[in-house]
């Protein structure tokens, strides 16, 4: 039998073809082996089916999967989703209701699959901050603690690969606000690939290094998430609040003005002052519709935030307005601007322009 | 005492039918009647009509046709034999697979709805966590449908209990071997020992009443701890 070659770079890969009545999947994914990938898309674009077919719970022959260097699926093999080292949190929490906060978890660390791996039961359990629960019976908990329990349950299994299934979706904005911070811990304390499916642009830019984007069973685009949210031919620039993200380190703090500056490429930023050490990388959203041109540096202004930047591209957004594209030496960026502005200023891709940014909002 | 050693012997049948049959049940029904909560196989309504046939058959429709069939010169019973097996008709054997039948929808019914009303989502979350089939059946599907357990439990056997007219066709009215306390009752009454068949009657009576009863008390109970 013909094993399926092992690819160098060790990523993810997943190519699924499932028809069922008038929906079809037909998805070909690729995406780095490591960090937060996002898989975002309108509601019924198969987000949930493919991350379900990953996870081995959808009945599908005509698939693949490779993670990293093991095969968990091809033509002529498929391994059982109990055997698959996955982490899978549902969009409700489904615990087990006839078993304690406890039982739950212990039952994932009972079963975990490999063996040699070994998550420390109080790190999960301090870094979801549920020890105030561990008695309780999940019937007794919030929405929110239950989704916690649940993420921690996921984590103890030891996963490869950990699924999320928009763990935050059937949460009210509260509970999804407490429950965020949670996951930007994730991310940044544990080396465990995660595929996050998500509608929620907010979460896709504050949890996301990598984006996929679904429409109609289909992968439209896939790439780093500050490319992506960038690109003026796919629907998340389209918005009223398309954005960019800066990736930036915490730089110096002055405590007089109670300001922060974090650098990045194109310059550097002015946050409110936060607790950050300095050297820490941070990241940061820039939204279009704060961000205005100049043809020239401005002195006379009370924005603090401004640098020189490249016009890339230009779209046409609604009938009196444009998107830039800018380029802040390797950052790309958007500006909404009237067409008027744009034909007075005579900008065009390549123009060298300085770009005013109103406000900044730091993410992690 | 109230009761004559023939009464108490057919005491002793009934509740020896009745636990047999329900362990029997159990044993048959749960593996079925999860089959049936899973499938989505198009044999599925037939298998659904043919186990509740006894809820609307005349007992003693079902019990003639069990007789034609477990008789020794009927098709089962004369294989049964041939291969060394006992006699079906007119013995306790028979008796308990007569009563199997007769129970069958009273014991896959509960089993089939609590086993559906779990639904997928806790057996998939215990594949993702690594239990294998028959882990998760017993450490997920067992105790979430344990409710339906009890209900199927105790119908099977209070039902089997309650049975006249299968056990009239094919276990005859043998005293200690198929005389049930339905069956006593019966006697008691043509022979116009009231008396004795007030005894019979009401014990029964208290006793379906108290296991209903219990059911109905427990699924509360349960009720209320489940989310």
């Amino acid at each position: 039998m013909k094993r399926a070659p092992q690819s160098d770079q060790p990523g993810i890969r997943a190519r699924y073809r499932i028809g069922r009545g008038d929906f079809a999947l037909d998805a070909d994914l690729d995406v780095p082996g490591q960090g937060v990938t996002a898989i975002f898309g309108p509601s019924g674009c198969g987000k949930t089916t493919l991350l379900r077919a990953i996870a081995g719970l959808e009945n599908c022959r005509d698939g693949e999967l490779r993670v990293g260097a093991d095969t968990w699926q091809d033509q002529k093999y498929c391994l059982a989703p109990h055997r698959r080292p996955i982490g899978y949190v549902f969009q409700e929490a489904s615990l087990f209701p006839h078993l304690t906060v406890r039982g739950n978890l212990d039952y994932a660390s009972k079963r975990r699959r490999d063996k040699a791996r070994r998550i420390a039961f109080d790190d999960v359990v301090d870094l979801l901050g549920i020890g105030d629960l561990l008695t309780r019976r999940p019937a007794n908990l919030s929405g929110g603690e239950r989704q916690r329990v649940a993420i921690a349950r996921a984590l103890l299994s030891a996963p490869h690969l950990l699924l999320m299934d928009e763990p935050l979706a059937a949460l009210d904005r509260d509970a999804k606000a407490a429950i965020l911070p949670f996951l930007e811990r994730l991310h940044d304390e544990l080396a465990i690939p995660m595929l996050y499916v998500s509608h929620d642009a907010d979460e896709v830019a504050r949890l996301a290094d990598h984006l996929v984007l679904m429409a109609g069973g289909r992968i439209t685009a896939s790439g780093p998430t500050a490319e992506l949210l960038t690109r003026l031919d796919l629907p998340l620039a389209r918005g009223d609040h398309a954005e960019a993200l800066v990736n930036a380190t915490i730089a110096v703090h002055d405590a007089d003005d109670q300001l922060t500056e974090a650098r990045f490429s194109g310059g550097s930023l002015w946050v409110p002052l936060n607790a950050l050490p300095v050297g820490q990388p941070v990241r940061l959203r820039i939204l279009a519709r704060d961000v205005s041109l100049t043809l020239t540096p401005q002195t006379g202004t009370s924005i603090l935030n401004h640098f020189p930047v490249t016009i890339t591209e230009l779209a046409k957004q609604s009938p009196s307005q444009l998107l830039a594209r800018l380029d802040a030496d390797g950052t790309p960026l958007l500006a909404r601007l009237t067409r008027r502005s744009a034909r007075l200023l005579a900008l065009a891709p390549g123009s060298r322009v300085h770009a005013q940014v109103k406000s900044v909002a730091l993410l992690a | 005492m109230p009761l004559s050693d023939n009464d108490l012997e057919a005491l002793w049948v009934t509740l020896r039918l009745a636990g047999l049959t329900t362990l029997v049940l159990l044993l048959l029904g749960t593996p079925l009647a999860w089959w049936l909560s899973r499938t989505r196989c198009r044999v599925k309504p037939l298998i659904e009509a043919a186990v509740a046939l006894p809820l609307v058959l005349p007992p003693t429709v079902l019990g003639f046709y069990l007789l034609v069939m477990l008789s020794p010169q009927g098709p089962v019973g004369h294989w049964v034999q041939a291969l060394g097996g006992p006699t079906l008709v007119f013995s306790f054997t028979g008796l308990v697979v007569g009563s199997v039948i007769y129970s069958l929808p009273f014991v896959v019914q509960p089993l089939q709805g609590a086993f559906a009303a779990i639904g997928q989502r806790p057996v998939e979350v215990a594949a993702t966590l690594g239990a294998g089939p028959l882990d998760r059946f017993v450490t997920v599907v067992l105790p979430l449908a344990r409710h339906g357990f009890v209900t199927a439990a105790v119908l099977g056997f209070a039902h089997t209990v309650g049975e006249f007219g299968v056990v009239l066709m094919i276990g005859g009215n043998i005293p200690g071997e198929t005389q049930v306390l339905s069956i006593a009752i019966y006697d008691h009454v043509e022979a116009l020992a009231y008396t004795q068949a007030h005894w019979l009657a009401g014990g029964l009576l208290v006793l379906s009443f108290g296991m209903l009863l219990a059911v109905y008390g427990a699924n509360r109970r349960f009720a209320v701890t489940r989310p």
